[in-house]
């Protein structure tokens, strides 16, 4: 029953954003509009980071792409087929992806960090300080793209529900896909990678293209995601690839939980709506202006109070009622000091322990290679 | 004259970092059906020695032959892939993973399925069939559903070496399997070694000079990179450079 | 290119990287040895150059006067309020694994720019350069240069020079040293590693505001000038080897020429190259230049 209840979860709430244009009026549609566009751009950084433990800092770049390819490749006269505009997004955002992931995924830790800021910075120029996309003012998409088939129009993106129903289908594809991919066995693999590389290698597995793999997966979903925001407005500026939202879509993959795709999703429906909330005159009347301020003590305080992120807190709260605390003994593996049956000595240096009481695995960012 | 016998063979391995000569023309052949252990102080080469035989190090010069096929430039998931299993000195289990899916997961580089991504990880018979022979194999079956990382130090250790058969692997590179181990726990691991060598050819680096003596066929004494002595057990206790060198007082 | 414009422009690179040097070391030292991700390091270049902004007319009415009067005062204060932030907000990030505190320094990064927002505005400001380091100077009658710049650079060196020293001949710049190349060893030989962390910090804060009000004169201080030397320091650092100050200095130095002269080679690229040298140094040297410990 337990497994089910994340199931259910997802259910829920695909169903209450299917029922929503129905009941809300157009503020609570554009915000779902804007919470899906985000879920699927942090499901596929969770896919990385939560997958196989790959921390990006560049992942703004496959959204930027996805959205400046939907942008550019739209003729100015008139609509573009879905059939060929979404699957060259796609492969566009996937290419950069593949040229990039091969290069960075030679470095681990921080510096791979680095490496994949060093690219997204790179594609921000490019759309920023040359001609390719119209400079930082950004352009304009004026046509959605038309499904078309023999002539008829299977549907009208242009209508604003309709749209909505196709990001909430290309949510739930997306979902569903990440979710299956997780348990298959490339899935299995990767998190073996995530917890422990070297043994991986030890056991016959060639680690590199199984990350390139999920490298690219993770951009040409990105890509879909910006496909989409580009559609949404219209409107597609280089800001779309700035670091500052590379941080962003990390944060909610944190903030949601790593453990399992739906943090990611929890995580991005929370920062868009407290964002919403901080920049919200009726709450904070004159702060509003000053929401940043917010938005980083909101931030610095729910990392520092909840590190399993949202997803944790049933574990928690389940934790404190039934008296027992997570598993203990999930210890340091390195650490160990044999002990009585049942206990390890679990020794904590400052941000050095890879495996925690409550299980979760941490992020250990050195340069060392093997962290 | 090729030996049938014979698993791995190294020849004249050298390793250099730099000015440093951390291996110095060390040879040896691992045979099915025998423990192989290499002994030596710390420094010695011993561990350097092992992540070359892997292949997680390359040899600054040398060679080795995995059943006869030359494997010195295969990187180490290839050579696992062939059959050449390692252990590592620190646990590098999977904590958060149940004990059969351990051993599962490292069955999985068999049969790596990677395109089907529709299809559960578990669903494959061949990985989950091998895994629990791995365990039966380890005496680890009990446990097969407990989370990894809440096993006693003896069992992570049992489970190190599981993950290693769950590959089926030919050759076994044990590094200091019996690295903080209790006697009842040590006397488990050595009856596992004695009932593992029957189908693979072991090669433990150990410090435990009882146990080595307990379970080798033939022991490799290392000094500052060099072999210093390699034969019996028998005539190793009796060689005097070996007694001056390294054993001392423990003989 | 002419000799004299050449010269200039590898003045202006040696300038460009000394600045960079100063904040990139700070952020070096606070990585190698206490292993925090400090995301916010920008922002006390920032509130350095604020500092002198607003610093000045206080140092002139209270102390008399004089630029480097006011650059001392706010050095001291900076170390000051590094050593209170450490004590009440980064000593709780090294239990913390690094994700989180890319995430609570990210955060910090907003909280500082708007806390600058509502005590001193949103305005670009000047800072008014002393008159004994205005004007340019002759250089081998050949061309002349702004002094303020060399002033910079004279600067820049002799920090570099005292940090140098204090690292290799002081106790404390050994513990430091030690520190860096190893966490665990400096705890289990009983020096006290919460003071020395402080310190260190304090430094590292200390450093970076005194290239932002270094700067101030030349750059004028603006909201987003925390943002765009944050980028390019985590590039020097990473170049350089994270904890090496001697990587840092020479990752400071490499970019500081590829910048400047990318700028004038190459200008319709020139927010790139600084990447593609990241980039290009990693794929060679995964661990950057002087990797240590």
């Amino acid at each position: 029953m337990r497994k089910a209840v994340p199931l259910l979860c997802c259910a829920g709430f695909l169903l209450a954003l299917a029922i929503l244009p129905a009941v809300a009026g157009g503020y609570a549609t554009g915000l779902a509009l804007k919470i899906m566009i985000y879920a699927l751009f942090a499901l596929s950084l969770q896919l990385l980071v939560g997958g196989a433990g790959l921390v990006s800092l560049g992942h703004a770049a496959f959204f930027g792409i996805g959205a400046y390819a939907a942008a550019l490749l739209t003729p100015e006269g008139g609509a573009a087929s879905l059939w060929w505009l979404l699957p060259a997004t796609l492969s566009g955002a996937g290419l950069y992806a593949l040229a990039t992931g091969a290069l960075a995924l030679r470095t681990r830790g921080i510096y791979f960090i680095m490496v994949t800021l060093a690219f997204a910075q790179m594609a921000y120029y490019v759309f920023h300080d040359t001609a390719v996309g119209g400079g930082s003012d950004g352009i304009y998409l004026y046509f959605r793209p038309e499904p078309a088939l023999g002539g008829a129009l299977l549907f009208d993106l242009a209508d604003d529900t309709v749209f909505y129903f196709f990001a909430l289908a290309c949510l739930a594809l997306g979902w569903l896909f990440l979710g299956l991919l997780r348990r298959s066995p490339f899935g299995a693999a990767l998190a073996g990678i995530r917890i422990n590389e070297q043994r991986m290698r030890a056991a016959g597995y060639d680690t590199y293209p199984y990350k390139l793999a999920a490298y690219v997966l993770a951009g040409m979903l990105a890509g879909l995601a910006g496909f989409l925001y580009a559609l949404k407005d219209g409107f597609v500026t280089p800001e779309l690839l700035a670091w500052e939202q590379s941080g962003l879509v990390l944060l909610m993959v944190i903030l949601g939980g790593l453990r399992r795709p739906g943090g990611a999703v929890l995580g991005a429906a929370g920062l868009v709506l407290l964002q919403e909330l901080f920049q919200s005159e009726a709450v904070f009347g004159a702060y509003a202006q000053h929401w940043h301020l917010s938005l980083g003590l909101a931030i610095i305080a729910l990392v520092a109070l909840l590190p399993e992120g949202l997803v944790g807190l049933p574990a928690r709260w389940r934790a404190r009622h039934d008296g027992a605390g997570p598993a203990a003994g999930l210890g340091d593996e390195g650490a160990d000091a044999p002990g009585p049956h049942g206990t390890t000595a679990t020794t904590t240096r400052p941000a050095d322990a890879p495996a925690r009481a409550d299980g979760r695995v941490a992020y250990t960012l050195t340069g060392d290679p093997h962290a | 004259m090729p030996d049938a016998n014979v698993m791995l063979a190294a020849h004249g391995i050298v390793r250099r970092f730099g000015g440093l000569v951390a291996v110095n023309g060390v040879s040896l052949a691992l045979r099915r059906g025998q423990v192989h252990a290499v002994i030596g102080t710390n420094g010695a080469g011993k561990s350097t020695l092992i992540n070359i035989l892997s292949g997680e190090l390359s040899a600054s010069a040398g060679s080795v032959a995995l059943r006869n096929q030359d494997v010195t430039a295969w990187p180490q998931p290839r050579r696992a892939r062939a059959g050449l299993g390692r252990t590592y000195q620190r646990s590098t289990i999977f904590p958060e993973l149940s004990v059969h899916e351990n051993c599962r997961l490292a069955a999985q580089a068999g049969r790596q399925r990677f395109w089907q991504w529709w299809r559960g990880a578990e669903d494959c018979a061949h990985c989950r069939e091998r895994a629990e022979r791995a365990l039966e194999s380890a005496g680890l079956s009990a446990d097969a559903r407990r989370p990894a990382g809440l096993l006693p130090h003896g069992r992570k250790r049992q489970l190190e070496i599981a993950m290693c058969l769950a590959g089926q692997p030919d050759v076994l590179l044990l590094d200091e399997p019996l690295a903080g181990m209790g006697p009842e726990e040590t006397d488990r691991i050595l009856a596992l070694l004695q009932a593992l060598k029957h189908d693979h050819a072991i090669l433990l680096v150990e410090h435990d000079m009882d146990a080595v003596f307990r379970v080798a066929e033939t022991i490799t004494v290392m000094v500052n990179g060099s072999m210093l002595a390699s034969g019996a057990p028998a005539e190793i206790r009796a060689n005097r450079d070996v007694q001056t060198a390294y054993l001392g007082d423990e003989a | 290119m002419d000799p004299a414009v050449f010269l200039i422009h590898c003045l202006n690179a040696l300038q460009y990287g000394l600045l960079l040097f100063l904040v990139a070391s700070g952020l070096t030292l606070i990585f190698g040895i206490m292993g925090i991700i400090n995301l916010a390091h920008g922002s006390f270049y920032m509130i350095g150059a604020y500092m002198a902004f607003a610093l000045g007319p206080w140092v002139d009415r209270t102390l008399g006067g004089g630029f480097v009067a006011t650059l001392l005062a706010c050095v001291a204060a900076a170390a000051v309020l590094g050593y209170l932030l450490e004590a009440a907000f980064f000593s709780y990030l090294y239990r913390r694994d690094h994700l989180q505190q890319v995430l609570m320094t990210y955060g910090l990064i907003l909280v500082f720019e708007e806390l600058r927002s509502l005590l001193v505005g949103n305005d670009v400001h000047g800072v008014p350069m002393p008159a004994w380091l205005q004007g340019t100077v002759s250089l081998g009658g050949v061309m002349t240069y702004p002094v303020y710049r060399l002033f910079i650079s004279a600067v820049g060196l002799a920090v570099g020079l005292l940090l140098y020293l204090v690292l290799t001949r002081t106790r404390l710049g050994m513990r430091v040293r030690a520190g860096a190349s190893n966490r665990e060893m400096i705890g289990a030989l009983g020096i006290d590693i919460d003071r020395l962390y402080r310190l260190v910090f304090a430094a590292g804060v200390a450093l970076a505001a005194l290239a932002g009000a270094i700067a101030a004169p030349v750059s004028s201080v603006y909201p987003g000038m925390g943002s765009g030397v944050l980028i390019v320091c985590f590039v020097v650092v990473v170049i350089g080897g994270i904890g090496s100050i001697r990587g840092a200095f020479l990752a400071a130095m490499l970019v500081g020429v590829v910048e400047t002269f990318g700028q004038v080679l190459f200008p319709a690229a020139a927010g790139v190259l600084v990447y593609v040298l990241m980039a290009a140094i990693l794929l060679c040297k995964p661990e950057g230049l002087f990797k240590q410990g």
